[in-house]
């Protein structure tokens, strides 16, 4: 079970948003790219996220670059999930590939600072907040497992070769 | 029922009956990673153990997303990559040696490949028809060591083009015209498909152009038919033995299929700061530009270059719009030469920057001031994407950035010709 709180971002945000292309030179200091997670959609962001809690987005989050980068300072910011409407494919794959869950669902009334509850085994986020709940869809049998051990470098460090 | 070229290729390289939505493994025949996603990649490698690439000869560094570097830790990670290439074996293009996607099409792509890079644009490649997509460092990272990755067999949407496209139109505006049509997430997860008898009128540079927009719509992959333009294409790099024709089951199952009539396409922009959002070029006559940027992945190719040329010929660039411009590789910066492209360019008041990303990605080359605008032939507009959030980018093609630059406004290239 996943506690935390709602931190709302809107529709179509870029990995450029999430990480721009001009800190690239940072790429190898990650603690200090770090620092500037998704400051062109919020500025205020980083000083706001605290261990535990969830982006809340709309349609297509993470469109754009191939950069891991941009799910990796996501997840180094402390956030333990992110719920949206849709995602981009390769974000998708990335957040799971780095053992950070990603669940598809109605997200519009949910609002910024809702005390959320997800069970993601059940496919069930409860607002807490708004004392109501909703479910998301299940993702494929291969990156539950690939969440399962913690990202796609620790499953195959385990199993050694994919199990599909 | 009969298969889409995402299902032959996936099938033919997993050794399985590939049908959409069904979870394979593959067999890949490229896998590389570039000089801003590559020591992840490196990294992510080491984390896992591994000590040798399961095919050496099929992995491949580019450094060309900061080429030459501006600074001393990409100038750090470009070592590192040198030394994981001298280490491992594969093989590595420096700085100068052009943008990944343009040598992968020039050298290394075949139809029916399965290709993965760690730059969301390796859907280029797809216009040779290789079943060619992107991934982060991890899954590249894993293929560098494993030799193989896991897919999703996508969805096919057909996209069928007719006719031909009228003088000043160019292949950008027709995949400018369906992204602002299908939306920025309108194929995500899925493979475009392209057909139709408009497809015989389109060279190898177009299609690359359309490929590599693909995923700006969300596509997993843009897919081209291997046919007769494919093969002289192959046969004009000194690769005529890598041809192989390649097409769908003419009753293959699509989710959907889009007819486009070529010669309906009008010169079209994307403005800030979506590729979704668009309108046509003479819509946005008055938008004043600071810069123009013609290159990258996108139409960074000869014929761009020689489209550039001939409407800058014996003319200047407006004095408030800088011009720069980027061949995507050697061989065109040096066909670009032969053809006596450059001399016209630089007489017009251009800046050749040395063939790799230039001022794409925001790093160096080109970096925006607080407020101006850019009209470049790139693939993304992203607020931020060219180094400043303060900026504002509109997509085009090199035709109506070459109108552009000239007039210091945005411009329907049809008025300069």
């Amino acid at each position: 079970m996943l506690k935390g709180r709602a931190l709302k971002l809107g529709d179509n945000i870029t990995t450029d948003h999430i990480i721009p292309g001009r800190l690239a030179h940072l790429r190898s200091d990650l603690s200090e790219l770090a620092k500037h997670v998704l400051e062109d959609a919020d500025p205020t962001f980083a000083s706001r996220v605290k261990a535990g809690d969830f982006i809340v987005a709309g349609n297509n989050f993470g469109l754009g670059s191939s950069r891991e980068h941009a799910p990796l300072v996501i997840k180094m910011a402390g956030v333990s999930a992110i719920l949206a409407k849709s995602v981009a494919r390769i974000f998708f794959r990335n957040a799971i590939n780095l053992g950070l869950p990603v669940l598809i669902c109605d997200t519009d009334n949910i609002d910024d600072g809702d005390e959320l509850e997800i069970d993601p085994g059940q496919g069930v986020v409860k607002d807490i907040t708004k004392a109501s709940q909703l479910t998301f869809s299940k993702l494929p049998e291969v990156m539950l497992r690939i969440l399962d051990e913690g990202g796609l470098i620790p499953y195959i460090k385990k199993y050694g070769d994919f199990r599909v | 029922m009969g298969k889409t070229l995402a299902e032959k290729i996936l099938s033919q390289k997993s050794g399985s009956d590939a049908r959409s939505g069904d979870i394979v493994i593959a067999r890949i025949d490229l896998v590389f990673a570039q000089d801003t996603t590559g020591p992840l990649t490196v990294r992510q490698f080491q984390a896992c153990g591994f000590d040798r690439l399961a095919n050496p000869e099929k992995t491949t560094l580019f450094l060309d997303h900061a080429a030459p570097s501006p600074n001393r830790s990409v100038s750090n990670d470009h070592m590192l990559l040198h030394q994981f290439a001298r280490e491992t074996g594969c093989l590595i293009y420096d700085v100068g040696e052009g943008i990944c996607h343009q040598i992968v099409a020039e050298s290394l792509a075949k139809p029916g490949d399965i290709i993965v890079g760690a730059d969301s644009h390796t859907v280029t490649a797809g216009a040779l028809g290789a079943f060619a997509t992107g991934m982060g460092s991890s899954d590249v990272a894993i293929a560098f060591g494993l030799g193989k990755t896991w897919f999703r067999v996508p969805e096919s949407i057909k996209i069928v083009v007719s006719g031909k496209l009228s003088k000043g139109v160019g292949a950008k505006d027709l995949i400018l015209h369906l992204i602002g049509n299908i939306g920025a997430d309108g194929a995500t997860y899925k493979a475009l498909e392209f057909g139709g008898d408009g497809l015989a009128n389109m060279s190898m540079s177009d299609r690359f152009t359309i490929a590599n927009m693909a995923v700006e719509a969300g596509a997993k992959a843009g897919l081209f038919p291997a046919d007769r333009v494919t093969k002289n294409y192959l046969r004009s790099q000194g690769r005529g033995d890598h041809y192989q024709p390649l097409s769908a089951d003419s009753d293959a199952s699509y989710e959907r299929t889009i007819n486009i009539d070529l010669a309906a396409i009008e010169p079209t922009v994307a403005k800030p700061h979506n590729v979704d959002n668009i309108a046509l070029a003479r819509e946005l006559k008055g938008t004043k530009i600071q810069q123009v940027f013609i290159g990258t992945c996108t139409n960074g190719r000869l014929e761009d270059i020689a489209i550039v040329a001939s409407l800058l010929k014996g003319k200047r660039r407006h004095p408030e719009t800088r011009l720069i411009v980027a061949p995507a590789s050697p061989q065109v910066l040096l066909a670009a030469i032969r053809a006596g492209y450059i001399q016209t360019l630089v007489e017009a008041g251009a800046i050749i920057l040395p063939p790799g990303c230039g001022a794409c990605l925001g790093l160096h080359q080109g970096v925006l001031g607080d407020g101006e605008s850019c009209l470049s032939t790139a693939n993304r507009n992203f607020k931020g994407r060219m180094g400043n959030p303060e900026a504002f980018i509109y997509l085009g093609s090199p035709a109506t950035a070459a109108a552009t630059a000239l007039t210091g406004e945005i411009t329907d290239p049809r008025e300069v010709m």
